[in-house]
């Protein structure tokens, strides 16, 4: 009797803290504005990661109904659904929408504006109004990037590379699209620049270069990818608007131009992009495998100096996407050198975190779950990332589903995944409420068998000789597409049971509590959900972010 | 109760001068990476037609290059020399370097439009059929001629833009609305007129009147505030000013 009023007081009385603190938290104290202006005008970056949050989660369920429609597509052979020029527009739209809307965001402008601050002690980021603003480019470059679909000559079909000299030939609105891209480039590069600079100068007193969180550091090398690489990109886009309004003929062999540099530009960028995808998910591992293994990570300076690496050699290893586009032989081996390359930060990660759990104390939590999978998911695309650096076999596999399921054990097993994992970790935090875990476990259970259906077909399918983009395929090939499109319904069960727990909980989730993982980074040091500048009282750091040893080991 | 009790000097809120600067550093790397694509197709195609690159450029029209340069180096002088009035609080002589600087931006644009009008009339633009008729290289340097200092100009009229929203700040009679509030007569708040504290007081017992003497400079202080975002702007102005001395040898003088 009495062991039961004592819980039940205990429970009010987490109801009566919850309550109290979200009265104080930015969901209820905004800025100048009430309502919905209250939000899309608020420079808080709190709530600016979660207008992030909200669009890019949209955009990804677009993106994925597009995907279920290719699947849906290749269940057969022969035309299924659409005619081929749609299946053109489709891949075209999956990549572009998948690809700038969501993945390049995905972690960094949602969960990184949300936790950069809080994790080094800052009231906010150093340009508010900037943060601001890149929002709203974001928003205004998905919507110019939307509406190509339907005006001028359609939905472009040109794949999400922009190839010249085809983009610059289709008919069909590559213009709108790529403009799109252009001023969503700008809202990347304010991005980084901002956490630069909030790295930089907001730490709180006693935060160390090494006393960092280490998605700090995963945040920190992304920023400068996003600075020194985006302008490329943009420079590009530039030039294939150019050369559809003005037709100058840089890129038309018939004219003097060559449609090899475009190829060059593009992937200066776009390579470096990917780890703009990859470092703030690994950052996210590298939070959670300390805290569900109570134990200090293991290596912190050495996964530190890793992202670091992986975005100065990310850098130069562009030349891998060319391989059998026409460049010298000399170039073809260098770049396949400096690709091997990236490998051995990326190893000195993944032993870094199986080393932390090591005799740690497990706590196989959700957060937990995904993580493993992550490194499971993500071990398989890094593996099939080395045959496709690898000269020879390459020339197999170029143009292939082998790579297509590649970058998607990469992106969607490794980003995606992190993402997932990131927002069961932190959810609690920026809502004040727990989900239901159990449910998170069945949708866990889809997911995984789903992906694996799903993407590893199209690893045996490319190995086999099934090249990319096809919408049709030879009788052979029928029994693994079969496979692969029965794998994508299990995933999108998954992802429909993982969303709406996640959903659930913000109505009808239990008060979490300030720190229900036992968490030791400055975030879990405030109340859930944070007040409106973060903390109460700025605080003041003593020792490093992962403190399970009271402090002996920085 | 009463209170008394003065405010010596009014706080900058926490406005971080070195972080603007870091800020405004990282854009100009990224302004430099975007002309630096440029300059990558341009290095290949000079590689690649290096008699016709040579022949153009002995077309161009080196003394209109020359003294576009002269301008635009003066008016990275008179940039110089607003920022440095400014951090002497000398706003006169500020706004009036200020306004030299869009002018001399101006004369440049103007030359540039007597300069393209005259390429223009004699029918050498991309696809003309005058071009058509001559070597593939032409036609690339034409191209790339148009589009790079194109890209420059364009960035002059950013520029001077820029430099209109700061004169419009720097001539202006300086106001700050400074506004004293309480709601239970205990806490006291000072705020300006973006709405940020400038001071607050907490009393235990309702406060019945205040006396206030503000002292503190207007003008000095609102120089101060402005320095920063007309350093960066200055920055930005030099940084377009650098771009056209790489701009002009690889075009103009290289014959």
């Amino acid at each position: 009797m009495t062991q039961d009023k004592i819980k039940q007081k205990e429970k009010e009385k987490e109801k009566e803290d919850f309550q109290s603190s979200f009265e104080t938290s930015y969901l209820k104290v905004g800025g100048r504005y009430k309502g919905l202006w209250g939000w899309i005008f608020s420079t808080d970056h709190k709530r600016i990661g979660i207008l992030y949050l909200v669009s890019i989660l949209t955009f990804f369920a677009v993106a994925v109904c597009i995907g279920l429609l290719m699947r849906l597509e290749l269940i057969a052979p022969g035309p299924t659904i659409v005619n081929p020029d749609t299946y053109n527009a489709f891949f075209t739209l999956h990549g572009v929408i998948m690809i700038f809307l969501f993945i390049i965001p995905g972690i960094p402008a949602t969960l990184g504006n949300f936790f950069l601050p809080l994790q080094i002690g800052a009231p906010d980021v150093a340009f508010p109004r900037l943060n601001l603003l890149s929002w709203w480019l974001f928003i205004i470059g998905a919507i110019i990037a939307i509406s190509s679909l339907f005006t001028g000559g359609g939905a472009p079909d040109t794949g999400w590379t922009f190839y010249a000299p085809y983009s610059i030939r289709t008919g069909t609105n590559v213009t709108m699209a790529v403009f799109g891209a252009f001023v969503m480039g700008f809202s990347s590069i304010l991005t980084g620049l901002n956490f630069i600079v909030t790295i930089h100068r907001m730490r709180a007193k006693g935060m160390g270069w090494f006393r960092m969180p280490l998605f700090v550091w995963g945040h920190y090398a992304t920023a400068w990818i996003q600075v020194l690489a985006t302008p490329i990109l943009s420079i590009t886009l530039l030039l294939v608007i150019v050369e559809r309004l003005m037709n100058l003929g840089l890129f038309d062999p018939a004219r003097g131009g060559d449609p090899l540099l475009y190829q060059h530009l593009f992937w200066i960028y776009s390579h470096p992009a990917v780890y703009v995808m990859i470092l703030p998910a690994m950052g996210v591992i590298s939070e959670i495998i300390p805290t569900f293994s109570s134990k200090n990570i293991f290596g912190y300076k050495a996964i530190a100096y890793s992202s670091l690496t992986i975005a100065f050699v990310g850098y130069l290893v562009w030349g891998h996407h060319m391989y059998t586009s026409g460049m010298s032989d000399t170039a073809r081996w260098i770049f396949s050198l400096l690709t091997f390359l990236v490998a051995i930060p990326s190893g000195v990660k993944v032993f870094n975190w199986v080393a932390t759990l090591y005799k740690g104390s497990i706590q196989m939590a959700p957060p937990m779950l995904f993580t493993f999978t992550f490194i499971f998911l993500f071990s398989i695309g890094g593996l099939t990332g080395l045959v496709n650096g690898a000269l020879a076999t390459d020339i197999h596999i170029h143009d292939t589903a082998f790579v297509v399921g590649h970058f998607h054990y990469v992106m969607f097993g490794g980003t995606g995944f992190a993402l997932f994992a990131a927002l069961l970790y932190w959810l609690p935090k920026m809502t004040g409420r727990m989900y239901n875990q159990k449910a998170i476990f069945r949708s866990w259970f889809f997911l995984f068998i789903g992906f694996n259906m799903l993407y590893f077909s199209m690893l045996v399918l490319g190995w086999l000789g099934m090249p990319r983009r096809y919408y049709d395929y030879l009788p052979r090939f029928h029994s693994l597409h079969l496979v692969s499109t029965i794998g994508s319904w299990i995933l999108a069960v998954g992802l429909i049971l993982f969303f709406a727990t996640l959903l659930r909980s913000l109505k009808k989730g239990e008060p979490a509590g300030p720190n229900p993982w036992g968490g030791t980074t400055l975030e879990w040091q405030t109340s859930s959900p944070p007040p409106l500048e973060n903390f109460h009282e700025l605080p003041v750091v003593e020792h490093g972010p992962y403190n399970y040893d009271g402090g002996k080991n920085e | 109760m009463n209170m008394t009790t003065v405010v010596e000097t009014l706080p900058h809120g926490h406005k971080d001068h070195i972080g603007a600067r870091i800020g405004m550093w990282l854009f100009l790397f990224t302004e430099v990476l975007l002309f630096g694509g440029l300059f990558l197709l341009y290095s290949v195609y000079r590689s690649n037609f290096p008699e016709d690159f040579h022949y153009c450029a002995g077309n161009l029209d080196t003394l209109m290059g020359t003294v576009n340069t002269v301008i635009l180096l003066t008016s990275s002088l008179t940039m110089v020399l607003a920022v440095a009035n400014l951090e002497r609080k000398n706003r006169k002589y500020a706004s009036i370097f200020l306004l030299a600087t869009m002018l001399f931006g101006l004369l440049f644009l103007v030359n540039k439009y007597i300069e393209w009008s005259a390429k223009i009339e004699h029918g050498l633009f991309p696809n003309s059929e005058i071009l058509q008729q001559h070597t593939m290289g032409e036609n690339v340097f034409y191209s790339l001629y148009y589009l790079m200092t194109g890209l420059h100009g364009l960035h002059i009229v950013i520029g001077i833009i820029i430099l209109a929203v700061m004169f419009y700040q720097v001539a202006r009679k300086p106001r700050r609305k400074i506004r004293l509030s309480s709601v239970n007569a205990k806490d006291i708040n000072l705020t300006d007129q973006s709405g940020e504290t400038l001071w607050t007081h907490r009393e235990s017992e309702p406060v019945q009147t205040i006396e206030m003497a503000l002292v503190y400079n207007r003008h000095e202080d609102v120089a101060d505030r402005q320095l920063i975002k007309v350093e960066n702007s200055g920055l930005y102005w030099h940084l377009v000013d650098v771009i056209w001395i790489f701009l002009f040898p690889l075009f103009y003088l290289i014959t």
